[in-house]
Formats: C-alpha cells, sequence, structure tokens
C-alpha cells in the first residue's frame, strides 16, 4: 500500500556512493546462497533407503499437496483481499453491512471439512499400513533387541549370541524386527532414512520393523533428550548384502569380549561418544533383564515387586 | 540450617553464568535505586503494588511478559548461537551442561511466563471493559493471580544465581527429571516455579469464568458479546479443566523426587509414560488457552480495521466451543512414537486433524471480514495480516505432523520445532503484538507511533521467516532438537540462516523498545481524547481513555452485537456523547490490597525454602500465608464509595477534557 515507495529493492545498507563495492556483496550473497541451496540435497527421510522410509515420504508428499490444495489460495486470497479492500481504493466495491451470507458460510465449512474427510481416510489407512508393530514381509526377519543406555546404543543379535555397541549390521532386504527398551531415560531410536523412530522406555518394550533396500551407511540417533551426552549418542547402520552380513555375524564370533553382567555392569555407566565395538557371545536373557531393570548389579531386594507388574508391553 | 545450600551452589567456576547473574543483579538493583532516588515508591506501591484494578492487573501482566520476553529471547539467541558454530570438531562455547539449562528454561519461561502473562493481562484488560463492567468478579483475588506468577517469575530467574535450572527440557520428562537422574535442584526449580504460578493460572481461570458468567452490562447477552470475550471464556474454561491436572501430575512427579516415591520412575512399578499423557492432557489444551484468545484480538482488530461486522459471528462463537472441547481429545498426537497401536494413533490423528475444520473457519471467517470492507492500514491490522499469510503455513505442518506416520519421521525433529514456533510466533506473539497496539491508546491515552511499529512487524516477520524456515528443512534432512553439538557440517549453513534470523527478530524486539519510547516524547500529539481512536465496534471504546477507575459511570445498555457501533449509528447517547447528564448512582470499588503481594513474597521464599529442603522455612513462609488470609478474611472496609456527585464532577472533568 503506502508502504511501496519505502520498500525500494535497491538494498538499503549499501550507500548510493559506494558503488564499486556492490559486486562483492552481491558475490557474498551468491556464495551463501549457493552454500545454503547446496546443504539443502536430500538427505534425512528425503532421501529413504528401506520400504518404511520411501512410503513415509510419499505420504508426507501426498499430505503436503492436499494441504496446499487450500492453503496456497487462503495465503493468496488473504493478500489479495487486503491489498484491493484498502481504504485508498476507489475501484473497490463495498459492502460493510454485510456480515453473513449463507452459502459463504456453507463454503467456509464445507471446504476445510473435505478436506479433513480426504486426511482422515489417508490417516486411518496410514496408520495401519505403517503401523511400526506390523512385520514387513513374509520373510523370516532378523531379530534385534535395542537398548539405550547412558549414551550410547547396545544391539543384540538373540538368533545369532552376538552384539554391538553404537554400530547396527543388518543384511539388505531383509525385514529387522526390533524390540526396544532402556536402561536409563527416555530415548528414541531413530534411523531417518530407513524410516519410523520409536520410543525406548525403562521397565517397557516397543516394537518397530524396519528393511534396508539397499547396502550402505545410515546415520542413527536418539531423538529424544536423554541429558548430557545426548549430542553424541549416534550411531551407524551398516546394511551389507546378506553373505557379508554372515561373514560379519562369524567375524564377530571369533573374537572380543563376552557381554555377560560384569560386561553390562560396566557398560551400562554413562559414558559418551563410544566407538563402535562387538561382543562375541551375550549372556542369556539379558534384554529381558534389563526390561526388568534386574540386569546391572545385585537384586533389587524385593521392594515393591510383589505387588508391581515386572515389565510391561506397550501396545501388546 | 539452610538445608543443601551452600556456598557450590553459586556458580563460581563458570564465567558464563557468573556474569550473566552478575549483570541481572546490577540491572535491578540499578532499577530499584533508581526508583528509590525518584521517590517513585508511594506511587508504585498506592497505584500498582497494592491496585485491585483490573486495567492496571492487566498491564502488569504485560510488562511482566515483555521482561521475561527479553529472558527468553536471550536464551534463544544463546542456543541459535551454539548450533552455528558447534558443527563437527568446533564444540562451541556452551557445554552440554549449561545448554540443556537454557533451552530448558527457554521454554518453560516462553510459555508460562510470557504467553500466559501476554493472553492474562490481555483478558484482564480488555474484558470487564468489553462486556461493559466495572470489573473482574473476585478483583482482589485478582491481585493475588498475578503477584503468585510475578513470584514464580522471580523462583525461576533465582536459578541463574543460585544453584541451576534444570536439564530436562520444558516438559520436564521423568525419568530424567526424577532423584535418580537429575539429583540436583534444578527440576526442584521447574516444578516449584510452576506450581506457584499454576495457582495463580487457576485463580485466574475460575475468577474470568465467574465474571463471564455472572457479570455483564444489562442487555449483554451471550450471543451480544464481543467474540473475544467468547475466546477469554472458552481459554478460562480450559484454564480450570486443565491447570488441576498439570498441578497434581507435578506434586507426583514432587513426591517422587521429594519422598522417593514411584509414581514415574523405572523401577517399582512406575510408569514414565504416565506422566506424559497426563503432561499433554493439560498440555494440549494449554495451546489453545494461548491461542484462542489471540483469535479473538484478530478477530476484533480485523472487523474494526474493515469497517465492517465479523463475518458469521456465529459460526465464529460455534468453531471457538468446538476447538475447546477438541482440544481435550488430542494429546496422544504428541507422542505418536510412543507405540501405541494403530488405532489408537489413527484415532488421535484424526482427531487432531478435526481441529483443523472450526480453525479453518475462522480463517475464512476473517478473510470474508475483509471482502468488500474497507481496510485501513494501521498497526493492529498489519500484524493481523502478517498473522493469516503466517497462521495457516504453522496450522498446515501441524496437520501434516497430525498424520501418525510423518510424526513417525518428523517427531522431535527441528520440523516439530518449526511448526510449534510457527503458530506461538506467527500466532500468540502476533496476535499480543496487534492487541499491544490496538489497546495501548485505551489503557494509556495515546496511540503508539506506526513507522516504529512497521519496522518491529516487518523484523519480526522477516526474521521469523529466516529463522524457521531452515529449521523446517533440517528436520526434514534428519536433525533433531536440543542438540548441543551438530554432527553434521552440511547443516551449518541453514544454521547460520536461522541465527541471523534471530538476529533480525532481535531487532524487532528493538524496534519495539523504540516505539515506546518514541511513542512517550511525543505523547502529546497522538493523545487519544475521544476514547475511541480507531472507530471502534465494542464497548471498551465508549469509555475515556484512559478509562476510569470505575470503567463506566453509568452501566451501558446493550441491544445488540457490536454494542458501541450500534450506538454510534443510532446516535443513543453513551459515556462520551456530550448532551444532558444522567442520573449516577454512587458506584462502590474495592479498595486497595496489599495481601497479593504479601502472599507472593511469603511464597518466594517458601518456594525457595522447598527447593534447598529449609524445611522450618517452608513451614514458617505456609504459616504466613495462612495468617496473612485470615487477617484480610477478617478485616473490614474492603470498599470505598464514590458519591454520586463526585462521580458527575469528574465525569464533567473527562468529558471537558475530551472537547
Amino acid at each position: 500500500m503506502h508502504d511501496r515507495h519505502h520498500a525500494t529493492p535497491d538494498a538499503p545498507h549499501i550507500g548510493v556512493s559506494n558503488i564499486r563495492r556492490r559486486p562483492r556483496q552481491w558475490h557474498w550473497l551468491a556464495i551463501s546462497a549457493a552454500m545454503v541451496v547446496a546443504s539443502c540435497q536430500p538427505e534425512g527421510v528425503l532421501d529413504p533407503k528401506g520400504p518404511v522410509s520411501s512410503a513415509e515420504r510419499l505420504l508426507l508428499l501426498n499430505a503436503t499437496a492436499i494441504m496446499l490444495v487450500v492453503v496456497v489460495p487462503v495465503i493468496l486470497a488473504t493478500l489479495a483481499f487486503a491489498w484491493w479492500y484498502r481504504a485508498s481504493n476507489p475501484r473497490a466495491t463495498r459492502d460493510e453491512d454485510r456480515s453473513y451470507e449463507g452459502r459463504l458460510e456453507f463454503v467456509v465449512w464445507s471446504i476445510p471439512a473435505l478436506v479433513v474427510i480426504l486426511l482422515g481416510g489417508v490417516i486411518w489407512i496410514g496408520s495401519h499400513q505403517l503401523d511400526p508393530q506390523a512385520p514387513l514381509a513374509n520373510a523370516k526377519p532378523l531379530r534385534v533387541e535395542v537398548v539405550a543406555l547412558d549414551w550410547k546404543w547396545l544391539f543384540i543379535y538373540p538368533d545369532q549370541g552376538i552384539a554391538a555397541v553404537n554400530q547396527l549390521v543388518v543384511p539388505v532386504a531383509t525385514p529387522v524386527d526390533f524390540r526396544l527398551t532402556s536402561a536409563t531415560v527416555m530415548n528414541s531410536f531413530f534411523v531417518p532414512q530407513l524410516g519410523s523412530q520409536i520410543y525406548t522406555m525403562g521397565g517397557m518394550t516397543t516394537h518397530l520393523n524396519l528393511m534396508a533396500q539397499q547396502p550402505g551407511e545410515f546415520p542413527g540417533f536418539s531423538a529424544n533428550f536423554s541429558g548430557d551426552g545426548f549430542a553424541r549418542m549416534r550411531f551407524v547402520v551398516k546394511a551389507v548384502p546378506a553373505g557379508d552380513f554372515a561373514g560379519w555375524v562369524a567375524t564377530t564370533r571369533a573374537a572380543g569380549a563376552v557381554l555377560d553382567s560384569a560386561g553390562y555392569a560396566a557398560l551400562a555407566k554413562p559414558s559418551e561418544a563410544v566407538p563402535p565395538a562387538t561382543y562375541r557371545a551375550v549372556a542369556p536373557n539379558l534384554f529381558e533383564r534389563i526390561v526388568e531393570q534386574t540386569a546391572a548389579g545385585p537384586e533389587k531386594t524385593g521392594v515393591g515387586t510383589a505387588w508391581c507388574p515386572p515389565a510391561r508391553q506397550v501396545g501388546g | 540450617m539452610l538445608g543443601r545450600l551452600t556456598w557450590s551452589a553459586i556458580p563460581f567456576g563458570e564465567p558464563i553464568a557468573l556474569y550473566t547473574g552478575v549483570v541481572v543483579i546490577v540491572v535491578i538493583l540499578a532499577v530499584l535505586g533508581l526508583i528509590t532516588v525518584k521517590g517513585w515508591w508511594p506511587y508504585l506501591w498506592r497505584e500498582w503494588i497494592t491496585s485491585v484494578d483490573h486495567k492496571r492487573i492487566g498491564v502488569m501482566y504485560f510488562v511482566l511478559g515483555l521482561i521475561m520476553l527479553l529472558r527468553g529471547f536471550a536464551d534463544a539467541i544463546m542456543m541459535r548461537s551454539q548450533q552455528a558454530i558447534a558443527v563437527g570438531n568446533a564444540q562451541g562455547y556452551l557445554p552440554p551442561d549449561h545448554y540443556d539449562q537454557i533451552f530448558s528454561a527457554h521454554g518453560t519461561i516462553m510459555i508460562f511466563f510470557v504467553a500466559m502473562p501476554f493472553v492474562i493481562g490481555l483478558i484482564n484488560f480488555v474484558m470487564p471493559l468489553q462486556l461493559g463492567v466495572r470489573d473482574v468478579a473476585f478483583p482482589v483475588l485478582n491481585s493475588v493471580s498475578f503477584w503468585l506468577t510475578a513470584a514464580a517469575v522471580l523462583l525461576i530467574n533465582v536459578s541463574l544465581v543460585v544453584g541451576n535450572f534444570g536439564r530436562i527440557g520444558w516438559m520436564g520428562y521423568p525419568p530424567l527429571s526424577e532423584l535418580a537422574y537429575s539429583p540436583d535442584v534444578g527440576p526442584d526449580y521447574y516444578l516449584w516455579s510452576l506450581q506457584i504460578s499454576g495457582i495463580g493460572t487457576l485463580l485466574t481461570g475460575v475468577n474470568f469464568v465467574t465474571t463471564i458468567l455472572k457479570l455483564r452490562a444489562p442487555g449483554m447477552l451471550y450471543f451480544r458479546m464481543p467474540v473475544f470475550c467468547w475466546t477469554a471464556l472458552a481459554a478460562s474454561m480450559l484454564i480450570v479443566a486443565a491447570f488441576p491436572i498439570l498441578t497434581a501430575t507435578f506434586v507426583m512427579l514432587l513426591l517422587d523426587r521429594y519422598l522417593g516415591m514411584h509414581f514415574f520412575t523405572n523401577d517399582a512399578g512406575g510408569n514414565q509414560m504416565m506422566y506424559v499423557n497426563l503432561f499433554w492432557a493439560w498440555g494440549h489444551p494449554e495451546v489453545y488457552i494461548l491461542i484462542l484468545p489471540m483469535f479473538g484480538v484478530f478477530s476484533e482488530v480485523i472487523a474494526t480495521f474493515s469497517g465492517k461486522a465479523l463475518f458469521s459471528y456465529r459460526s465464529m462463537v460455534l468453531a471457538t466451543l468446538a476447538i475447546c472441547v477438541l482440544s481435550f481429545m488430542v494429546w496422544l498426537h504428541h507422542f505418536f512414537t510412543m507405540g501405541a497401536g494403530a488405532d489408537v494413533n489413527a484415532f488421535f490423528g484424526i482427531m487432531s486433524a478435526i481441529i483443523a475444520v472450526p480453525t479453518g473457519v475462522k480463517v475464512f471467517n476473517w478473510l470474508f471480514t475483509l471482502f468488500r470492507g474497507r481496510v485501513v492500514y494501521r498497526m493492529p491490522v498489519i500484524w493481523a495480516i502478517g498473522f493469516m499469510v503466517t497462521f495457516v503455513i504453522g496450522g498446515m505442518t501441524g496437520v501434516l505432523l497430525a498424520v501418525p506416520p510423518n510424526d513417525f519421521i518428523l517427531h522431535n525433529s527441528t520440523f516439530l520445532v518449526a511448526h510449534f514456533h510457527n503458530v506461538i510466533i506467527g500466532g500468540v506473539v502476533f496476535g499480543a503484538m496487534a492487541a499491544y497496539n490496538y489497546w495501548f491508546p485505551k489503557a494509556f491515552g495515546f496511540t503508539l507511533d506506526e513507522r516504529w511499529g512497521k519496522v518491529s512487524f516487518f523484523c519480526w516477520l522477516i526474521g521469523f521467516y529466516l529463522a524457521f524456515v531452515p529449521l523446517y528443512v533440517l528436520g526434514l534432512m534428519g536433525m533433531t532438537r536440543r542438540l548441543q553439538h551438530i554432527p553434521d557440517p552440511s547443516w551449518q549453513p541453514l544454521l547460520l540462516v536461522a541465527e541471523a534470523g534471530a538476529i533480525i527478530i532481535l531487532g524487532g524486539i528493538l524496534a519495539q523498545v523504540v516505539q515506546l519510547y518514541v511513542s512517550i516524547r511525543t505523547r502529546e500529539q497522538r493523545r487519544d481524547l475521544t476514547g475511541d481512536p480507531w472507530n471502534g465496534r465494542t464497548l471498551e471504546w465508549a469509555t475515556s481513555s484512559p478509562p476510569p477507575a470505575y470503567n463506566f459511570a453509568v452501566l451501558p445498555r446493550v441491544e445488540t452485537i457490536d454494542a458501541f457501533w450500534e450506538m454510534k449509528r443510532k446516535g443513543l447517547p453513551h459515556n462520551q456523547s456530550p448532551g444532558a447528564e444522567p442520573a449516577y448512582e454512587p458506584i462502590e470499588l474495592p479498595r486497595n490490597s496489599a495481601i497479593g503481594f504479601i502472599i507472593a513474597f511469603f511464597a518466594v521464599i517458601a518456594g525457595f525454602a522447598a527447593i534447598w529442603h529449609i524445611w522450618w522455612l517452608v513451614l514458617s513462609g505456609l504459616l504466613a500465608i495462612a495468617v496473612t488470609i485470615l487477617v484480610f478474611g477478617w478485616s473490614e472496609n474492603r470498599e470505598r464509595e464514590i458519591p454520586a456527585a463526585e462521580l458527575a464532577r469528574m465525569e464533567r472533568l473527562s468529558l471537558g477534557r475530551s472537547r
């Protein structure tokens, strides 16, 4: 409106007499713009490497598209109405006494209602198709038990009898069936390029099914603040061909420490930025004992255990 | 004797914390010294500290919110700077211990001590005037509520200097906030501050609901109330229904921390998710406690500056009440990643999306209010249009997050951070700023400078987009929130853009300070002598600016919605109209009361003592509060009367001034 004259495109912080410096300024701007654009390459959830993350990206894009159908016209109409009906516009038609119009009222309620009905269907179907607990395929999954510790991740392979810290090796094109808990505060297990995250909670077990479709290394981390070492609580997912995975299991079994009660107690002590490590063997039922909060140290002497449920399953 | 309080509670070893504390103390002492030297104490005590006038209390709430905005913003810019530089091998200037306190304090302060005081202050100031009455239902209780909030603000800021704040996030999720993982006093500062302010907020809610239901000008039927009063009613009902949940939840966490109980612990049958459920059973209604009154502000502003009645008043009211009810049925969307089954997630996802319907209706109603109107561009409506554009984007990303599988990949990411800042800055802060520019002349009798107002607006708008669009993108790139260290160097350029955005917002805040300064300097030229600077529609504009203590010499008679507009249109007499004097009747007003200030004083002592386990002092503080209440309860002569003759004299004076 009246501000048009103030908002000339001339960069206001550059003096008019200082024209010679202008190219360098633009040069600097161009470089930073290029850096920003370059940093926006597909990454994270926009660069899926598995069926779950692919489906979730598609759902995100679809839902965004559905919303934009309404949002963009509303933004444009707001700006257009505000501009056209400005008091100083002699050409605008006014009707200041009109404060109700049945047909408009109908439109006002129907547009958001229709969008939400459509989205409601998307939500219902999406929630069921991408339920983290739902098995992915008929193929026999690799079972992995995940334990969040202060501040690192322990991965137990119960069928292979091995374990790893801050490194998760999985075969490609094989569903992975995760059971997760926390030996400490709440964390969230998240590998953006593989899809859904899920909370890990002390005394509880959650379930998650993911799959890597192609080989590669994908960053994973905790997505729920868990204390001072939180920012460094990262791990790597290595998706390798099935043959390589068998080889890795064999190598791991051949050497290294054993994760028994004493080893676990040492591991459970708070530590930060722990380098990846493996264990050639794991004490039986370690995961269950962690869920029951009895894995580390001496048994808690009966306080409350008689009447308290030992461990709960979330969502069955 | 002093419980756990020792000299080690003062952060001598942490230069940043120590200097901040020292600077804050010096500033406070300087302000107190200035007041003493200038001899302002009697004035402050008489006119503000002990005032039970809803207008004064409203202004004090707003000032409290503005001061805490500076504190919360200082936290914000420290976080942005840390994330912009602590990339790769660089560790930045804030160790995790300090950074974690800062983001926890930022969220807590911005929600409880910036946004809430803005909302409650606005309702306090505006609602009784719009209803055409002389005060809220319980004026003294109102003062108690305000001072309890101020007490909580003081207590939470003490943690800067004595001890430390929680490193638990603003939600204080256990078991991190339990004794086992946070044995320090940080969570106790969080819990006791919020308990004290929570009591104040609950009392305010009761006060507002009673006022709106029981005290309205003659003829002010429910469906003649201004939309702002409807939204105030909805928000107050939400306060009454939701805040007790928060208080009870915090009591349980306090029992865990102080008496070794096991409500939310990992072991002995505790269940942390119970806390999370309860917290959000309060937390989601809280979002609407903040935003609904701002929807009311925008409804008033857009109608006034379009010179039109609000489009479809009834559907606006219906939408407000629908949101009020629905807000209690969506809390689980804050933790879809808990691992609940698909049916549960789908239900809460759909409920969350349904809230978009009444919200969308509101946006369309504002749009059709602009349609064929006569839009006069003053600061309030500029903020309102900035809000409409910004808020629909925030609404869109909110609906995206309501789709459970989307939330599985975006939960706790900076996308989420960008979303809620988008709705809270774009909605609540923009609303508070629209309201500030709109009702400032009513409160102080002169308008605010438009030029600096525009500078402030554009800084806020551009700064907001620069600060938060990068966070949307970073969230998609897999950046989670609350990172003290950035692992991926490719995120740095966007974080630098976000830092630049935060600095531009700082420019907006400074421009607001300048705007206030310039406006006060030039107030003689910008006096509002009519009481109606914007050609308003509702009753607050029917009285003088600033209104007298009794608001209306004669209570207005209301016959329609937009009562003042109709009075002006039909040429009916109102408080500001010249002509024959009405028959004045004596007015009874509550006397000033120091009870709020005294209770708050002892509440700070009791809260501080509880944090440091100084039990004799806790008991003394509580006892002093009980005695104060009893003494007040037995006191008489709590009202003063303005005789009719005096009233007539004051009104003649006020009318003479306006001509």
